[in-house]
């Protein structure tokens, strides 16, 4: 307490601070990144390890030898998918009732606020089938969930044929303890939500589903399978969730741990482990796998049929099967041993997975980076705003000479709550506006534009985004006159504080989208003034603006999956992610969007308020 | 005057209805920062009910509140069934308007008593009421407490009423608040002190042990205030007629069976800990509440009003179900020492760590219980800062006070004996 209550050494500190702000700050910066940076090399990083006793220590003995029949039945299933021409609900239900299972089935609709012209959809119909096996050694207080999505096209015939036979399989063992629901989802993450919406009783984003008739105990875990082609050469696990929300580290473990003892190659992010970190080559492929994860995550879509699980607090991932020009290749007769392994395990828990972290990165799939290794990194980042304030509030004058006498209180001219409010508000109903405004104006636009709906969105929302740049940020020169030294003090005072509270719960929620919104605009906070080259910084805050900040996303992401796009192909994939943020906020409630429209896009208009200040 | 505060409460009174009519006002009376389990309305509303059907409210364990308060919602619920809610909101903020306006009179009472180097111009004072009330009605705080319906609101009423009758020096009515407010939830039992110091010196008599006088006085204080409690509580049990409140309102509130997260320090600490050691610990922790009431007094025993003002704080610190409500009503408080402004060492980080922790709750909580990938160390580590935020606050209000007090008798420049100009350290 010293150092609060002792004068002395106060104004020794703040003043240390001050005259050394500048070098404080950009060290603060470059260390900041640079400890992101490091987390993917590997002695920085811990080895994934099991510590859920309950799957731990028991092992179990995969038998599952129907892979051969399996397939035959996806064939099957494809013909009937063909013919009806999207779900066999009847075939489906036959088949899982021939199978010994209680099938039951889920019809919901959905009207997007705009068509989606990735998946091209607009009026969604769809009806999910499922079968629930129930648990012959338990109370059936408790659940497993194996789905497999119904997709357009030859997609994932496998996963279904290899669900079904799954259940049979499962169906004739006697150790289940918890009940097991198979799940074939139609219209992937719409027909997901319509399930778990009518599994909990929920309806959160406005849904139509039609309620549901049979249910297990409450969900553990679960896991959804994707499979499209009859062998495959590795298995990748998808774990980022809505909101950039992750499963329980102990499920990537269990993962990987069959992985090892089945003998499957698995991946993350679609890239393989390598064991050569100590290689500039080994290195970057850890940062890369890094950088997908954290991009990916940023993103707050699911990007899988799991995603929506873990809003309702069970662990969940995404299995995909790759099938690529490698020689060695598995067969599904091993994946359904490797699925039966993990259920079997699963089928042990004594309690909801809750040992191991639920915040993490992970550079490869057996090592990881966890909360207290990269918080830091952000820290620092954070640090500077404070900083920043600190050097402020000795300019204001708040914190100043007073400290020792109260005799040289100099009274700061105050530059008045108006001038600071009026921005403020100004920015806020910008950003109100660029988030209802794209929705609810694209049947004028389409009127008057010859645009489709979605890129009608889209085009709204970039133009309310650029006409905020232009807004007339000199209010404060009708109510008071020339606006004051004071006065863009106070307002980057409040700006910079309004940016380090919501970058820091933004970084506690999703780590990813935090860093990456501070490595952009923690800069120009940092270093806005009116007294800068107004050209110049006027360019570098446009660079820097979220929008462009998404822009540059887009393009690091598609070189990180090597699939590398040209400027051209880059803008349009630009505007399609955005039309996909702003249906993800309608569809499945992600917060991206509304994140960055209402509070982050605000904020920085009042820095670019801060810019032109007159 | 008039004009600023008609539209202040018209300012006030529309955001709360705006509110009310939003779908926040379903999501807020869920928040455990907004409600505890003594004054939830849901619970009143249930208490109700068991009341209706003529079972005792305190079966069942849901209920808190003391006889008298639900059957003033009794009988403000037979007259107008269909505004009650709207009822509930006049009763949460207009009805704390109504004194908040009359408080100013008491600032305007207080103004003589601010003595020599007058460093408040009577200008500065004539808006302090003002200043009060604003900081009350339009605090997110008292807005969020009152569109829950939290019945908090009505013991920052009748507190206020307290301060508001003491100030006008009336010892009868002063003493039959306080004893409302002590029947409602107990701690404000320490406010006795600083009203009767503050009582004896409106009469001009001297704290001193050796007069009559004194002694008149404190026993004529103590009677009226024990008697009022006295036919409160009488009263409760003939209107129930059963002692079951003594224990489901006072038992509930001393011994802290209810381990709901909240703002305060004790859920966390009482969760973990091993089963035998609990009631020492309760023990201590509820001193902990009444104990400063002896120190400060001897203090502060010049300044009354200031020493209602710490120790409101301090119970709505250290109480067992604290809520933003009560954090609301001494904040009330801080313009009416904006003299001491220029003495505060730590305003500026004090009031960023509560904007912070105010915003990190909902976070933290969203991930402890939605997310369920953050635990509840994570929220406690936040509820910890955020008390030792409004300590420092507290205190560094205390340190100005004692401060401020020091210059009046010193003077305002202080030297050292060689001349040279003199740091006041606090060690």
């Amino acid at each position: 307490m010293g150092l609060l209550s002792d004068p002395n050494r106060r104004r020794a500190l703040t003043k240390l601070l001050t005259r050394l702000n500048a070098p404080i700050c950009v060290m603060c910066y470059l260390a900041g990144v640079a400890w992101f940076m490091g987390l993917a090399f590997e002695p920085f990083t811990l080895r994934t390890y099991m510590s859920e006793n309950a799957m731990g220590s028991t092992m179990v003995e995969e038998r599952f030898p129907a892979g051969e029949r399996a397939l035959a039945t996806g064939r099957e299933f494809a013909a009937h998918k063909k013919k009806v021409g999207g779900m066999p609900v009847d075939w489906l239900v036959k088949t899982m009732q021939s199978r010994g299972l209680e099938v039951f089935t889920q019809s919901f609709t959905r009207k997007l606020p705009f068509p989606d012209e990735n998946k091209e959809r607009y009026m969604v119909r769809g009806t999910n089938v499922y079968g629930i096996l129930r648990a012959p050694r338990a109370p059936r207080t408790e659940a497993l969930v194996l789905s497999a999505p119904c997709s357009e096209g030859n997609n994932n015939n496998q996963a279904v044929g290899l669900l079904l036979g799954l259940a049979q399989y499962f169906r004739s063992q006697i150790h289940w303890a918890k009940d097991i629901i198979f799940l074939v989802n139609e219209h992937d993450l719409i027909g997901m939500q319509a399930w778990l919406e009518g599994y909990h009783h929920t309806n959160t984003t406005g849904g139509d589903w039609s309620p549901l008739q049979g249910r297990g105990g409450s969900i553990q875990a679960a896991l959804s399978l994707e499979l499209s082609s009859d062998v495959i050469t590795s298995l990748d696990l998808v774990l980022e969730g809505l909101n950039g929300q992750l499963p329980n580290l102990d499920l990537a473990n269990l993962f990987y741990a069959f992985c090892q003892k089945i003998g499957v190659l698995c991946t993350i992010q679609g890239k393989l482990q390598r064991n050569d970190w100590d290689t500039t080559s080994g290195y970057s492929h850890a940062a890369q796998t890094m950088m997908l994860m954290v991009l990916k995550q940023a993103s707050g879509r699911p990007w899988g049929d799991h995603g929506l699980f873990l809003r309702y607090h069970i662990e969940a991932a995404s299995i995909r099967g790759i099938n690529s020009f490698r020689q060695y290749k598995t067969d599904t007769t091993t994946i359904g041993r490797l699925l039966e392994g993990m259920y079997r395990k699963l089928n042990n828990l004594l309690e909801r997975l809750h040992q191991s972290y639920f915040f993490y990165l992970m550079p490869s799939l057996s090592r990881f980076v966890s909360i207290g290794y990269y918080m830091p990194a952000f820290g620092l980042l954070a640090v500077i705003l404070l900083l920043q304030v600190l050097n402020l509030l000795v300019y204001v004058g708040i914190i100043d000479s007073f400290l020792l006498s109260p005799s040289v209180l100099h009274q700061p001219s105050s530059p008045g709550v108006l001038s600071i409010l009026t921005p403020v508000v100004i920015s806020h109903m910008t950003g109100v506006a660029l988030y209802t405004l794209p929705i609810l104006s694209q049947e004028m636009a389409v009127q008057h534009f010859p645009v489709s709906e979605t890129e009608a969105v889209v085009l709204t929302a970039i133009a309310i985004y650029t006409a905020g740049l232009a807004l007339p940020h000199n209010t404060h020169r009708l109510l008071q006159g020339e606006g004051t030294e004071e006065g863009w003090r106070v307002l980057k005072l409040v700006a910079l504080l309004y940016l380090a509270v919501l970058l820091g719960c933004t970084a506690l929620i999703n780590f990813s989208l935090g860093f990456i919104l501070a490595l952009s605009l923690v800069p120009i906070a940092a270093f806005i003034t009116p007294h800068t080259p107004k050209a110049l910084s006027a360019a570098i805050m446009v660079l820097l603006s979220p929008g462009c900040t998404l822009l540059y996303c887009v393009f690091v992401f598609q070189e990180l999956q090597e699939t590398p796009v040209s400027l051209q192909d880059g803008w349009m994939l630009f505007l399609s992610v955005i039309s996909q943020g702003i249906l993800d906020h309608a569809l499945y409630g992600s917060l991206v969007y509304p994140l960055l429209a209402l509070l982050i896009y605000p904020c920085w208009l009042l820095l670019w308020n801060i810019l032109f200040w007159k | 005057m008039a004009a600023p505060l008609t539209l202040l409460l018209i300012v006030a009174v529309t955001i709360r209805a705006v509110l009310f009519r939003s779908s926040l006002a379903e999501l807020i009376p869920e928040r455990v920062e907004v409600v505890s389990p003594l004054n939830a309305w849901k619970r009143v509303v249930e208490g109700l009910a068991l009341l209706d059907l003529g079972v005792s409210p305190y079966a069942g364990d849901v209920f808190h509140e003391t006889p008298l308060i639900i059957y003033f919602f009794h009988f403000v619920s037979d007259y107008a069934e269909i505004v009650f809610m709207v009822m509930t909101r006049l009763v949460g903020c207009v009805f704390l308007l109504q004194f908040r306006k009359q408080k100013y009179a008491l600032e305007a009472e207080r103004y003589p008593l601010d003595c020599l180097e007058l460093i408040r111009t009577p200008k500065e004072m004539y808006y302090i009421p003002l200043k009060v009330a604003m900081f009350y009605l339009l605090n997110p705080f008292t807005i969020l407490s009152c569109v829950a319906k939290s019945t908090c609101g009505l013991n920052n009423a009748v507190i206020a009423l307290f301060i508001l009758c003491t100030v006008k020096g009336s010892s009868l009515m002063s003493a039959i608040f306080l004893a409302l407010a002590t029947y409602q939830s107990i701690y404000p039992l320490t406010l006795f002190a600083p009203a009767l110091l503050y009582l004896l010196q409106r009469l001009y008599i001297p704290v001193n042990w050796q007069r009559s006088s004194f002694w008149l006085f404190t026993t004529q204080y103590t009677f009226m205030y024990l008697g009022s409690l006295c036919v409160m509580v009488c009263l409760s049990f003939f209107l129930l007629s059963s002692w079951d409140f003594l224990s489901s309102v006072y038992g509930f509130i001393l011994s802290v069976p209810d381990l709901t997260p909240n703002i305060g320090l004790f859920w966390y600490f009482f969760a973990e800990m091993f089963e035998h050691f609990r009631l020492f610990f309760i023990c201590v922790f509820q001193i902990n509440v009444f104990f400063y009431t002896i120190p400060l007094s001897i203090k502060l025993k010049e300044h009354p009003i200031f020493l209602i003002f710490m120790q409101i704080a301090i119970i709505s610190i250290f109480k067992s179900y604290p809520t933003v409500g009560d954090i609301a009503l001494y904040m009330a408080f801080l313009p009416a020492w904006n003299h001491l402004y220029r003495f505060l060492r730590n305003i500026f980080l004090v009031s960023v760590v509560l904007l912070a922790c105010s915003t990190l709750f909902p976070v933290l909580w969203h991930l402890w219980i939605y997310a369920g990938s953050a635990n509840s160390n994570f929220y406690y580590a936040i509820t910890l800062l955020f008390n030792v935020a409004q300590i420092l606050l507290v205190s560094d209000y205390f340190y100005a006070y004692l401060r401020r007090e020091h210059h009046l008798t010193h003077g305002l420049y202080l030297k050292r004996k060689d001349g040279s100009e003199a740091t006041l350290v606090l060690k």
